[in-house]
């Protein structure tokens, strides 16, 4: 008869964010180990909570299932004797498998006969087999483990109790000094300890001693919670799912409480009120039908709804005063200039060899004019980005940012706009951090854009510069993902404006270091910056050999050189692309044994020689034009029309021949090509895949 | 309940699960972890518990006695058990009890939080414990101490003092606080936390502050040299507390800042060192004690 088994392992509090992902392998590796271990079960249901992880295997089979297994012995040729008679090979197999000469039968494998007899293998009682659950108990992975007490086993918290049933037997282990028994506990303050009759009780039971074990259920708790509470108060409580996960994860038995606080603090930045109440209190924001916030708060107690005013005033009293002293430091902020900040900035070192933020600032401003005027911006547009630049960190030393870091940049915004900055440079002040994620929100406006792309080009290239180029899974200043931010921009923004001269541009600005050095960080920028666009095409399905083609010369301007490896990518199995790419790559390989690039017409012998020179002359004029204007179709379209000329070149001329004055020629026509071909990708890089 | 009262059930409490009932050390510093009789006695395989109260100077916490939440000096209630007994949490919140903190009345929880003392190269996983979403007791298991590995672990529960008396005494500001009757924070501690704020920010040497930091340094130095340990670990605490008054007065530059912590932390690591040595060679005699019982 099959029967149930529970393992559940208490804890103290573990982390809420480990808890989902430690359900999830304690059921995985539960249903690979009865999987691995043939026992039959219908079905498994998972439960975790702050304090407990558990598993319920639904009827487990009490054996596991047996197996039948085929085992080859001797060649017939040895196990038999003339006269047919088993040999003392034979006798020993099947002796040695528990069986006798009356078991043996005769199979071929591969045209050679061999012996064979089949052995049963019955299976083991599960409830010898289940102490190997413990295993799975300490297996568990988590981001961070400890130690306690004088045990040596390292896990999320310590282990408390462990609860391990088969049926209304206990299953017998002990880890870390702690016994496994049918005893389960309920909540903290609300529940006591129970003794569990079989595992099916496990999830009742604690519902008695306030436990809701399935997270799904408390969850769902809280949000019918909030849904009520908002309809009370006719207000709405914006969703948000990270925070929902988090606190369903804080508490075993959940109630909602609303909260309020005085409305004069909604003068304060709406993003202080927001992270006051969500990151520091895991409160969530309460908000008007019309989007407005209002001076209240959602929270979620662990427990239920006795004395719930008296925690409802101690956590109005806690953000009370984190307010009053949010007010304080905005009010004390309030009285200094921007230039007073700015000022400060000179003593605050951004790297040891890049020095201060004045100093990056400084550089910031430069490269956002010049890239100002490649995008020939002017008017207020030219003068907003400028202020932008000039003021982008300047709520560094705010008394706000100091305490509240992560909002730095919106602080920036919300003072610039007190100070009476124009909305443009007070909105580039926000958005120069973003994106914030390298798949992150980025800067909607123009002056914004081209801010963010200053001070990023200005950090990868001072770093690389001052030798602190990432490693591994070591970048400390993020400089993966600013690069990225970077090139993400450019491609948003759709700027007719090479990679190359970016890293020229924020190079340049770097007076403390010598040429030489300089010139060597260009280069590692330039590779740095290569990985990371292969990173990224590769992320829009873009394979290696493509992207190595249309990198080959330079990693140019970031929507035309994916708009080519899109191309290419098509392009690579179509059959009617076939025969320019086999002309165009007839000619880069050729091409490949000259530098002569000198043409003289006058050496030109047969027409179809001069034809190819004539189409070159056409396609290059055109090539150039199409270029600027970055089509890529277009482009490479009009490399096309080379294909037929280049074909009758072939056709009708011997290349290497004799006439080195000729010869000579015919290469330098050839590399003159070579060279418009690969301006646009280096064709021959790619593997072609036509199917015909 | 006066904070009086509540310092005396937290004693009373805490000596009742055998722990011995220290003095604040007499050495200014930061955190009570910092007391020697947490960071040393933490080190090595000696059993160790120990409760007292220790006053934490933050200088750059000062406000001249006008902010309600934050103060040049407060109080911790400091508790630190080796090895970590496994009823540790139900202690803690008998604890809350005997304070009158009725946990059906209120929301208590603990809530991830994984301390570092990069000075003094400790670290601990463990949670702020939260009554009613304030934070009152900092709970962590040492992980190391001093860059060594604690075997066995000790646990480390820290009562602000203050805050807790706030919510149990429902005052909004802190010098509101009742010390015991009639007597109040303000009557106490209001002038010194504005002279201690005024001097730290306006009238302290900083030459002559710069000069105490290199001589508790080398004295630190030549002190452990000579295998004494303890006399050694004061200097440090010196040198801690000559660089929190520097660094309030916003005169130690960012890469000066880690320069001299680093100093501090590297001093803190061959004491820690020192020290294991030092009751390995006397025989580690707790252990032996707690052995012969």
């Amino acid at each position: 008869m099959a029967k149930d088994v529970l393992i559940e392992i208490g804890l103290e509090e573990l982390p809420a964010r480990f808890v989902n992902n430690a359900e999830k392998q304690l059921i995985d590796k539960t249903e690979e180990w009865f999987n691995q271990s043939r026992i039959a079960y219908e079905s498994i249901l998972s439960f975790s909570t702050p304090r407990r992880l558990a598993v319920l295997v639904r009827e487990a089979a009490e054996k596991q299932t047996s197996l039948e297994e085929e085992i080859k012995g001797p060649a017939l040729k040895i196990a038999q004797d003339e006269e047919g008679n088993w040999t003392k090979a034979a006798i020993g197999f099947t002796k040695g498998q528990g069986k006798t000469v009356d078991d043996i039968y005769i199979k071929d494998v591969k045209g050679i006969s061999y012996i064979f007899v089949t052995k049963q293998i019955i299976g083991e009682p599960t409830r010898a087999l289940l102490p190997e659950l413990s295993q799975i108990i300490t297996s568990i992975q988590f981001s961070k483990s400890m130690r306690w007490g004088e045990q040596t086993l390292r896990y999320a918290r310590p282990i408390r109790w462990m609860a391990a049933l088969f049926g209304d037997e206990i299953i017998p282990f002990e880890i870390a000094g702690v016994s496994s028994s049918n005893r389960t506990f309920g909540h903290r303050f609300l529940g006591e300890a129970v003794t569990l009759e079989v595992p099916a009780d496990y999830e009742a039971a604690l519902e008695k001693q306030s436990v809701i074990a399935d997270p799904e259920k408390r969850k769902q708790m809280i949000v019918d919670g909030m849904e009520a509470a908002a309809s009370n108060h006719d207000f709405y409580i914006p969703e948000d799912s990270e925070l929902l996960q988090e606190v369903t994860n804080l508490v075993e038995y959940p109630s909602v409480f609303i909260g309020s606080f005085n409305p004069s603090y909604l003068n304060l930045p709406p993003d202080v009120l927001i992270t006051s109440m969500k990151e520091h209190q895991r409160y969530f924001p309460v908000k008007s039908m019309d989007g407005k916030l209002l001076p209240y708060f959602a929270g979620v107690r662990n427990g239920d709804d006795y004395a719930l005013q008296t925690v409802v005033k101690g956590n109005e009293k806690v953000l009370r005063a984190r307010l009053s002293d949010a007010q304080f430091f905005y009010e004390e902020d309030q009285k200094q200039s921007i230039d007073f900040y700015l000022e400060k900035l000179q003593r605050i070192v951004f790297q040891e060899k890049l020095g201060t933020i004045a100093d990056k600032v400084r550089r910031i401003t430069a490269i956002a004019k010049a890239l100002s005027d490649m995008l020939e911006l002017d008017g207020e547009t030219l003068s907003n980005t400028i202020r932008a630049a000039e003021i982008c960190k300047f709520d560094l030393p705010t008394n706000m940012v100091n305490e509240f870091t992560k909002l730095q940049g919106i602080i920036g915004e919300t003072y610039a706009l007190n100070a009476g900055e124009n909305k443009a440079s007070a909105r580039a002040v926000a958005e120069h951090y973003l994106p914030v994620q390298a798949d992150g929100e980025l800067p909607q406006t123009v002056e914004g854009a081209i801010v963010s792309v200053a001070d990023k080009l200005d950090t990868i290239a001072g770093c690389i510069s001052a030798g602190l180029i990432p490693t591994g899974s070591q970048d400390p200043y993020g400089l993966r993902r600013q690069a990225t931010g970077v090139l993400r921009i450019l491609n948003a923004y759709e700027w007719d404006i090479s990679v190359e001269s970016l890293l020229d541009l924020a190079e340049q600005q770097y007076d403390q270091f010598s040429e030489t050095e300089k010139v060597q960080a260009r280069t590692e920028t330039a590779q740095f910056f290569r990985h990371r666009v292969t990173y990224l095409l590769k992320e829009t399905s873009i394979e290696q050999d493509v992207i190595e083609a249309v990198l080959y010369n330079k990693i140019g301007v970031i929507p035309y050189t994916a708009q080519k490896a899109e191309l290419l990518s098509y392009e690579r199995n179509n059959p009617d692309f076939k025969p320019v790419q086999e002309a165009l790559v007839r000619v880069l390989n050729l091409a490949a044994k000259t530098e002569e690039m000198t043409i003289s017409e006058s050496v030109f012998k047969t027409e179809s020689e001069q034809k190819l020179y004539d189409t070159y002359l056409s396609v290059e004029k055109a090539y150039t034009k199409i270029n600027q204007q970055q089509e890529a179709r277009n482009a490479l379209d009009e490399l096309g029309r080379l294909a037929q000329p280049i074909h009758d070149f072939f056709d009708y001329n011997m290349v290497m021949t004799d006439d080195e004055a000729v010869r000579r020629n015919r290469l330098a026509l050839l590399h003159n090509i070579a060279s418009l071909i690969y301006d646009y990708a280096d064709l021959s890089a790619i593997e072609w895949k036509q199917h015909f | 309940m006066t904070i009086q009262e509540m310092i005396l059930a937290l004693q009373k409490h805490w000596s009742d699960q055998n722990c011995i009932l220290m003095q604040a050390y007499d050495v200014e510093k930061g955190a009570g972890t910092m007391s020697p009789m947490t960071l040393l006695r933490s080190l090595g395989p000696e059993p160790w518990n120990v409760a007292y109260v220790e006053p934490s100077r933050r200088p750059a916490d000062g406000r001249y006695g006008q902010n309600p939440n934050r103060l040049y000096q407060h109080h911790q209630f400091q508790v630190i058990m080796k090895p970590s007994p496994d009823n540790i949490q139900d202690l803690y919140l008998d604890s809350l009890k005997v304070l009158g903190i009725n946990p059906l009345e209120h929301d208590i929880r603990f809530v991830e939080d994984n301390w570092e003392n990069p000075t003094l190269g400790a670290a601990g996983l463990g949670w702020e414990v939260w009554l009613d979403g304030m934070e009152i007791t900092q709970f962590t298991y040492f992980q190391q101490i001093g860059g060594l590995e604690a075997n066995p672990v000790s646990v480390e529960l820290t009562y602000g003092i203050e805050r807790l008396a706030s919510y149990i005494q429902d005052k909004e500001n802190v010098f509101d606080l009742e010390w015991t009757n009639g007597v109040t924070v303000n009557d106490i501690f209001f002038q010194p936390e504005y002279e201690h704020s005024k001097y730290t920010f306006e009238e302290s040497d900083t030459d002559m502050l710069f000069q105490l930091f290199t001589m508790y340094e080398n004295e630190a130095r030549q002190t452990m040299e000579k295998g004494l340990v303890f006399p050694a670990y004061d200097y440090v605490l010196k040198c801690s507390h000559t660089f929190n008054l520097l660094d309030a007065k916003g005169v130690i530059s960012v890469t000066e800042r880690t320069g001299y912590i680093s100093r501090i932390r590297n001093l803190a690591r061959s004491i820690s060192k020192t020290y294991v040595a030092e009751r390995e060679r006397l025989g580690f005699p707790m252990l032996k004690k707690e052995e012969a019982e």
